[in-house]
């Protein structure tokens, strides 16, 4: 486990899912809930992520992603 | 005060660095080159800036750039100059920005020729571009008001946040006259508004979009109100003769040196000629004009293009009093002595 | 522990987007996958890592990054169509150490305002331009943009753009690496991650360029427009690789690593040395002079070249000299009347009105057209001067008074015939006696500017008198 992982603000999300298509260790897929902007957010679920920050670099939205490196990493 | 003989047009880049003047960014077109020329030595010597752009639609923008920084900031062009910067005219009144233009009025429409006409009244009086706004217009007569209009516009300007145009002539500003400069030099304040590029001034925006219909009627407003605050504290004309004047002449810049001449030699004949001579066109002196109509029995406005003026002159007195026109086109500057028998006719007549 | 966050170059909360709190204020007004959101986050992210948010001067285009004011929290403008790097110019002209960025899209940059980037990077202006290339106009509607390419359909190609009809895509880098103003050109595209991170290294470098004050920064960005493109965001980025990078090369053009751009200004003058320059306190102490019979309205004609321009400016300091009010006035630009130029010079004690010079009281006659045009307009009771030395004929009037003098031939024996126009000024003070001659001696050494010359002028003042006498 490196804890490293990906918080998305799932009221920022417009849900282009360019950081879906764009992580390299499939972290990322679409949400089923239905935002207040009225998008399917993104969510994260996966263990393996390693912080690159590719979906944070390719994301549009400002403050949608946030990368958090774990701890123990 | 020492007087020195000097172009109008030179008269206006002494008075407008005197005034505080930092920038000039302009484009040549005759008969405004001079300034350009004249700013290109002084304000380059003295560690101003002067630039010139790439056309009169880059300068009035550079204007509006430098002007967001709070500079002290000037053009000059002709009619055909200022008509492309009308766009950033629109831009500078709908963002509050202060500048300073000269219209230095050559014949139209078109290219039209390079002799003086007074073409542009409507162009620079009444906006002239997109939205409901104004600019200050000052009309200079001579080569001490070039100086002194240029020195006192940077003022005006600032205090009102307005674009000030000086609008003049080919000949006002060809003509040489003995000129007296001011002795102190002014400067420009820091502006609460303006972008200076440092941390307590990051949170100004300078634009013109308002996007909610409530917000964008709202800056109308304010500038409506502004431009009456303006009609109440700017409005300036002279009058020569009009104490007992039956006949009124109304006339600005060179048509005014003009009229002067033709009343005063209207006076010796006898006939009780006055003339109103407005050195702000906007705001115009329509209450003063308002109350000679109650007095005179006829006016003439004496103008170098198709009645512009004339209109305003007409809104002013409401009927209360015939209004003749007198216009000359191509320039075709009238002499003094055309002008009076013109008078003579209709003052008989 | 964060690595990446929203960065701070950011406002906190879009307050101009929106002050009804809410995602409204905290999302952009862009479209899901639009490519400028990326590129705001890549300049706000340098803002902040770079430390300038306080001395960036922001300046927002027309088309749809028109309310990027609404994200960065740095000064901001919002320009005119296509107009923001002449705003930038302006700026900068004012502001040495700010460091100017002008966002621009395709329409505003590469259509409307070609002129103003062309020039802008001619002059090597202090700025970094990031120029979001996109293909298509977004804000109005999907419709042709300068860059799209042959065969994509707008809302105003609907058959697609024909090279015949509308010609090709505009490119931009290639121009503007033609000139040798700009110190850096790179174009870069965010068809995928890879991408996205060569336009971070870009918009750095072009951000530090302006803190090293290096000069002109352009980086060009193939951006996705995936609702004017009617693609999906992900087929739009697959449409850049495909479509776009095939008709854009995507490459660094220049880099310019070395010197750094001065502002061109020489040293602020301060209040006493600005009015020396201008010679405020120079010139004639004003004072109430003689009084005139009547007002003088004097015309100097000749060919161009034979001085009656300076005549009269001679003329009206003299006249100011004695305390008097004075006018000139050039005929000037193309002359149209027989290739004679004049001047109009008017003396008063009064406040002259007029300038306007029909009817003279006293024409000069440097040459034979200006007699012919002017004879007649001269006043019953007037003087002409005629220069004997090139007008062979005499003056058809007699209600006038006529002086016949060679002044062509007295300044060539004086050996200037250059200064001829002097003689015939003297002739005409002689003449009328006020003002005087003697006030035109003491005018001469300050008016002349080449001092050389002062002495022969004054040798033909003298001619002038003698002739006068004789």
């Amino acid at each position: 486990m490196s804890g490293n992982r990906v918080e998305v603000n799932q009221d920022l999300c417009k849900a282009c899912r360019v950081c879906v298509e764009t992580c390299p260790q499939h972290c990322l897929e679409l949400g089923s809930a239905i935002n207040a902007l009225g998008y399917q957010a993104v969510r994260f679920d996966s263990v393996d992520c390693t912080a690159c920050g590719m979906c944070f670099y390719v994301c549009p939205e400002p403050g949608a992603l946030t990368v958090i490196k774990g701890e123990d990493a | 005060m020492r007087k020195v003989l000097i172009k109008g047009n030179d008269a206006i880049v002494r008075g407008a660095l005197l005034g505080g003047a930092t920038h000039f960014f302009g484009y040549p077109i005759t008969p405004a080159s001079e300034i350009a020329q004249g700013a290109a030595n002084l304000f380059t010597r003295s560690g101003r800036t002067f630039l010139q752009a790439e056309s009169e639609t880059s300068a009035i923008n550079m204007i509006y750039g430098a002007a967001s920084t709070g500079a002290r900031v000037m053009t000059a062009s002709s009619g055909p100059g200022v008509a492309l910067m009308l766009e950033g005219l629109s831009y500078l009144a709908g963002a509050e920005l202060p500048s300073v233009i000269v219209d230095v009025q050559r014949a139209g429409p078109g290219l039209g020729n390079i002799w003086p006409e007074q073409s542009d009244y409507n162009m620079c009086c009444k906006g002239g571009g997109h939205g409901s706004f104004h600019n200050i217009v000052l009309a200079p007569s001579s080569g001490q008001e070039m100086t002194d209009f240029a020195y006192r516009a940077f003022d005006i300007a600032d205090a009102y946040r307005m674009t000030v145009i000086i609008l003049t002539d080919a000949y006002v500003g060809q003509m040489m006259e003995p000129v007296g400069f001011p002795s102190a030099v002014r400067h420009g304040a820091r502006k609460s508004w303006a972008v200076y590029g440092d941390e307590s001034s990051r949170q100004n925006l300078i634009s013109s979009i308002v996007m909610n219909q409530t917000g964008m009627a709202e800056l109308n407003i304010m500038l409506q109100e502004k431009y009456a605050r303006a009609a109440r504290d700017l409005t300036d004309w002279d009058e020569i003769e009009t104490e007992d004047a039956e006949f009124l002449l109304i006339a600005f810049g060179i048509t005014s040196r003009v009229a002067s001449t033709a009343v005063s030699h209207l006076r010796e004949n006898g006939l009780k000629v006055g003339l109103l001579r407005p050195k702000t066109l906007f705001p115009f002196p329509s209450e003063r004009i308002a109350e000679l109509a109650g007095q005179v029995n006829l006016m003439a406005v004496a103008e170098l293009n198709n009645g512009m003026m004339a209109q305003d002159v007409e809104l002013a007195v409401r009927g209360g009093c015939d209004v003749r026109k007198y216009n000359w086109y191509g320039g075709m500057v009238p002499s003094a002595d055309e002008l009076a028998s013109r008078v003579r006719e209709d003052f008989n007549g | 522990m964060v690595k990446h966050a929203k960065p701070k170059g950011f406002y906190d909360t879009f307050e101009r987007k929106s002050s009804q709190g809410g995602p409204e204020s905290e999302t952009t007004h862009y479209c899901p996958g639009c490519g400028h959101g990326t590129v705001h986050k890549l300049i706000a992210e340098a803002l902040e890592d770079f430390g300038i948010k306080d001395r960036t001067v922001f300046l927002s285009p027309v088309g749809c990054s028109v309310f990027a004011y609404y994200y960065f929290d740095t000064g901001n403008i919002q320009c005119s169509h296509g107009r923001a790097p002449a705003v930038g110019t302006g700026v900068i002209r004012s502001l040495d150490d700010a460091v100017v960025i002008s966002y621009q899209g395709d329409g505003d940059l590469a259509g409307i305002g070609t002129a103003e980037i062309v020039h802008a990077a001619n002059r090597g202006e202090n700025m970094a331009v990031f120029f979001v290339n996109n293909a298509i106009y977004g804000m109005t509607g999907g419709q042709l943009a300068p860059t799209t390419l042959l065969g994509q359909e707008t809302t105003t190609t609907p058959l697609g753009r024909l090279a015949d009809r509308e010609g090709g895509p505009i490119h931009m880098s290639e121009m503007l690496d033609a000139l040798d103003g700009p110190a850096f050109i790179e174009r870069t595209s965010l068809s995928n991650a890879a991408g996205v991170m060569k336009t971070r290294k870009a918009v750095r470098k072009a951000l530090t360029n302006q803190v090293e004050r290096r000069g002109f920064s352009f980086v060009e960005i193939l951006s996705p427009c995936p609702v004017g493109w009617k693609l999906t965001p992900i087929q739009s980025r697959i449409w850049i690789k495909d479509n776009m990078e095939t008709i854009f090369q995507v490459k660094r053009f220049r880099d310019r690593e070395e010197g750094s751009r001065g502002t061109g200004r020489m040293p602020l003058m301060g209040d006493e040395e600005l009015k020396e320059l201008l010679g405020s306190d120079h010139g004639e102490e004003a004072r109430k002079g003689e009084n005139l019979e009547t007002e003088c309205r004097v015309k100097i004609a000749g060919f161009g070249g034979q001085g009656v321009m300076s005549a009269g400016v001679l003329l009206a300091n003299t006249a100011i000299g004695e305390g008097l009010e004075a006018t000139w006035l050039p005929s000037y630009g193309p002359e149209m009347r027989g290739g004679t130029a004049n001047a109009s010079v008017v003396i008063s004690d009064e406040p002259v009105g007029s300038p306007v010079v029909n009817r003279p009281t006293t024409l000069l006659a440097m040459n034979g057209p200006s007699l012919d045009s002017l004879e007649d307009s001269v006043i019953t009771g007037g003087l002409i001067v005629v220069n004997s030395s090139l007008i062979n004929r005499k003056v058809r009037r007699d209600d006038v008074k006529v002086v016949y003098a060679p002044v062509s031939d007295m300044a060539a024996e004086a050996g200037f015939l250059k200064g001829a126009n002097v003689v015939m000024l003297s002739l005409y003070l002689l003449e009328k006696g006020v003002p005087g001659i003697q006030t035109l001696k003491t005018v001469i050494p300050k008016s002349i500017k080449k001092k050389e010359l002062v002495e022969v002028n004054l040798k033909l003042v003298k001619a002038a008198e003698e002739f006068h006498a004789s």
